[in-house]
């Protein structure tokens, strides 16, 4: 037996708004869809902006490259607003218990000294670069034209920011919640020799007005060689140190990272194929900037994996830039 | 490692978990980096003094966040399910969700946008942290509410090309300029602009409205959304007023420059606001309050006190402010003629009061709606209801700076229309009320460029020479389908179907083609 029920039946005159129904028909369209295609202005904007008065507020032109639509860069993970904070709360739930395990049994605080200063020295310091992440973010969010592309970036502003704070909450757990440890840390950024080089790349990548050039350089190229080299092999490293359970407190990195490949994959085969003036800047872009990633990211090499890891991550973005038809520099792939 | 130090209270760790990130740049200069700070004339002498506004760390941010959308979209499922659409009070009220899906969303996103972007501008990055929650929140405003209306759009028209619309219909150019000035402004006139003026001072007056609207008239879809952005607003109004304090309390040269951005934003929200009067004494079948009443509320009570405890940085009530508090008998009543005339070119139907609704609006307004408005009413009524529903065909003229036609009357004679007009580089710019001729004459260079949507379409660039085309064509809209006179409508004969109630004489849907 089943039960039934018995509701009024009531035809619906459309399926869905117009401009998602001159994109995929008159059909009913998902969430993301009806969130993420054509709901920002397009033309007759009022006011040339105080701040770039060549060119009009959400101008086309404040990237060298150009899409016929830059709707056609979509996510794969099809993330809203309310997709987003959804998956990013489990990811929470699952690093908050990490981090209440390591503090409950005092995980870091029972390694020796000299690994709690490595932990200061080479890894807390990230959470600077992770601040860069997220102003460049921003920045790219304000700058884009089509929802499709700015949310993404929106989305890993706030997360750039996450990460920073989950970078710093390793020190504070370090220093018993005082704020000493993330006050030594600092000086490391500031003047560490091992830190200069990123430090200057982060600071010129803050001064990149291209949209998608910053893009490129920071979510694709530097992330590229950083994420590995920092979360997979000086992870290995640091557990080879006896600084295992440190692993657990950087996992959501390594999850964020994997899922943001899927993304940043999307997007510049999607601009890559929209043509070879695309492919052209794009290729610029990465022959002037991937040494520059490579060579911030060499003194930490040096100082932990040793550069072959380095090296061997170096040819691991060059093949995957190679799949979209993009060359790095610098390494045989 | 030895604990030296005591911990860190919940401000002081907040601060580590934000600002700290940052340093101090010396690889690049400090102007290079934040190029926008400086061109205002804003002076900051000490970043370290802003007051975060609330606490937020991401992982919180993103577990409360994801609590509240995970309610909120098990309403609109349930309501979607339900259909949910028609429980409403009357059809006529989904006409107050065309003007709020047109004329305010496409707001939020600009709202988005333009947060994304001073998020980054500031140097100092307590601030910028704070401007990018604002961000992402106003994202979800926008979405969420594309999803509140989904389903409204699947059973009534002129809900369906609200951004489209947003970008070309002569009214929605209101909400879109006054946006446009704020996002085309330097970031700290963008903060005193939205952040101050329209979240702090006017939000109750004008998010609220529809909220409060939905409440009263069965659309649990906006209503549920209205709750759940609840505590974003709180925070975007807290920031309101860290920013407009903390400017204030850097240098004392910024209070008269903060000052002029009050009057400006002041005016220009009064003057968007007077969509939102017509819609609660006009569009909602179920009242709230009266337009007075809430402006009497909202802003001569609650704004009043704000600007008393403003005082003492050297700030003085907004210019014009007295024009403003007594406009509040007229603006609805004078704006909903307008729309009424201009019916064929606009996304939602309107109609005249019924004759209790008529009762309601001499009760609210005594000095007033009889004296000057319900003659015009009885005679348009008796027009229509006699076959000849009365359509304005000649194209208004526009306020250089609010975009609204120039029909609002003057404050000590409400049966002479407020126009001024001045000389700029040879050309004639008109407008509305001193309070935008003074916004002009600040920054003339900027108003010259308003794109006026009545001069557009004598110019032929709206995609025809005359009305209907442009409707049509360039707006998007369905003639006599999303636009015209309520009764008789597609959604009115809809609406009476889902109540079962037998359609009206033809007579009442006589619709005079423009």
């Amino acid at each position: 037996m089943t039960i039934e029920i018995k509701t009024t039946s009531v035809e619906p005159i459309r399926n869905t708004y117009s401009a998602i129904a001159r994109r995929f028909g008159d059909k009913p369209a998902t969430r993301y869809q009806e969130a993420s295609f054509d709901i920002e202005a397009k033309t007759n904007f009022h006011y040339r902006p105080l701040w770039d008065p060549k060119r009009t507020l959400n101008d086309p032109s404040r990237t060298a490259i150009q899409m016929e639509d830059w709707h056609a860069v979509t996510d794969p993970r099809q993330f809203f607003y309310g997709a987003y904070v959804g998956n990013r709360a489990k990811m929470q739930e699952a690093a908050e218990s990490n981090f209440s395990f390591c503090d409950k049994r005092n995980l870091l605080t029972r390694l020796p000294e000299e690994t709690q200063h490595q932990l200061l020295r080479l890894l807390v310091p990230l959470r600077h670069v992770e601040l860069g992440a997220n102003m460049n973010n921003s920045k790219i969010a304000g700058d884009a034209i089509a929802t499709t592309v700015a949310q993404m970036h929106m989305f890993a502003a706030t997360d750039r920011l996450g990460i920073g704070q989950y970078l710093s909450r390793i020190a504070l757990l370090l220093d018993g919640s005082t704020g000493k440890a993330l006050d030594e840390s600092k000086t490391f950024w500031m003047d560490d020799e091992l830190w200069q080089p990123m430090r200057k790349l982060v600071e010129d990548m803050l001064v990149i007005d291209d949209w998608f050039e910053l893009t490129l350089v920071q979510n694709v190229l530097l992330d590229g060689l950083m994420y590995p080299l920092i979360y997979d092999r000086m992870d290995a490293w640091l557990g080879e140190q006896g600084a295992e359970d440190v692993s657990l407190l950087t996992e959501f990195q390594r999850d964020w990272y994997k899922e943001s490949l899927r993304w940043t994959n999307a997007m510049i085969k999607t601009v890559v194929g929209e043509s070879d003036g695309n492919r052209e800047q794009l290729q610029s872009w990465i022959t002037q900037w991937e040494p520059l990633a490579y060579e911030a990211l060499k003194p930490i090499a040096e100082a932990t994996t040793g550069l072959d890891a380095l090296d061997e991550i170096r040819a691991e973005l060059a093949a995957r830039l190679k799949k979209v038809g993009l060359e790095s520099t610098g390494v045989q792939a | 490692m030895a604990i030296k130090n005591k911990k860190l209270n919940l401000k002081d760790k907040y601060q580590y978990l934000t600002r700290d990130m940052a340093w101090e740049p010396t690889y690049q200069k400090k102007e290079d980096i934040y190029p926008d700070e400086q061109f205002e004339g804003i002076k900051i002498t000490d970043w370290s003094q802003w007051e975060d506004p609330f606490r937020l760390t991401m992982d919180a941010y993103w577990k409360y966040q994801a609590e509240k959308e995970k309610k909120l979209y098990a309403i609109f499922d349930a309501f979607a399910q339900n259909n949910g659409h028609q429980n409403i009070t009357d059809a006529r009220y989904v006409n107050a969700l065309k003007l709020f899906l047109s004329g305010v969303s496409p707001l939020e996103y600009a709202a988005f946008q333009g947060y994304a972007r001073v998020g980054r501008q500031f140097s100092g990055a307590g601030a910028r942290v704070a401007c990018q929650m604002q961000a992402i929140d106003e994202l979800r405003h926008s979405q969420t509410q594309q999803h509140a209306m989904s389903h409204y759009n699947k059973h009534f028209n002129g809900l369906h090309d609200a951004a489209h619309q947003h970008d070309r219909i002569w009214f929605l150019s209101v909400p879109k300029s006054f946006f446009d000035d704020a996002r085309s402004a330097g970031p700290f006139e963008f903060l005193t602009a939205i952040s101050f003026s329209f979240e702090y001072v006017l939000t109750n007056l004008l998010f609220v409205p529809f909220m409060s609207g939905a409440a009263y008239n069965g659309d649990m879809a906006t209503v549920t959304f209205g709750f759940s952005a609840q505590s974003d607003e709180a925070r975007h109004m807290t920031l309101g007023l860290e920013v407009i304090k903390f400017i204030l309390e850097q240098h004392e040269d910024n209070v008269p420059i903060i000052q002029r951005w009050i009057d400006k934003w002041f005016w220009r929200g009064f003057r968007l606001l007077s969509l939102v009067g017509m819609m609660m004494d006009y569009m909602l079948p179920n009242k709230v309050m009266s337009w007075a009443e809430a402006w009497e509320v909202y802003y001569e009570q609650n704004g009043g006190a704000l600007f008393k405890d403003l005082e003492r940085y050297g700030i003085r009530p907004p210019k014009y402010q007295d024009v403003a508090n007594a406009a509040k008998n007229h603006v609805s009543h004078q704006a909903w003629s307008t729309f009424y005339q201009y019916s064929q070119a606009t996304n939602f139907h309107t109609w005249m009061p019924e004759e209790e609704e008529m009762t309601w609006l001499s009760e609210k307004y005594p000095e007033t709606f009889d004296k000057y408005y319900r003659a015009r009413f009885e005679h348009w009524d008796k027009e229509h209801k006699e076959g000849r529903r009365f359509y304005n065909n000649t194209l208004p003229q526009l306020c250089q700076v609010c975009q609204i036609p120039v029909i609002f009357t003057e404050k000590d004679d409400p049966s002479v229309f407020s126009h001024r007009q001045i000389k700029h580089d040879g050309e004639r710019y008109h407008f509305c009320s001193d309070g935008c001729c003074d916004i002009f004459k600040n920054e003339p260079v900027k108003y010259i460029q308003a794109w006026l949507p009545v001069h557009q379409i004598y110019q032929g660039n709206c995609g025809g020479a005359d009305v209907a085309t442009v409707v049509e064509k360039y707006y998007h809209i369905n003639p006599g389908v999303d636009n015209m006179e309520y009764h008789g409508s597609p959604d009115h004969q809809r609406w009476l179907d889902i109540k079962g109630l037998k359609p009206l004489k033809s007579n009442n849907e006589k619709k005079t083609a423009a």
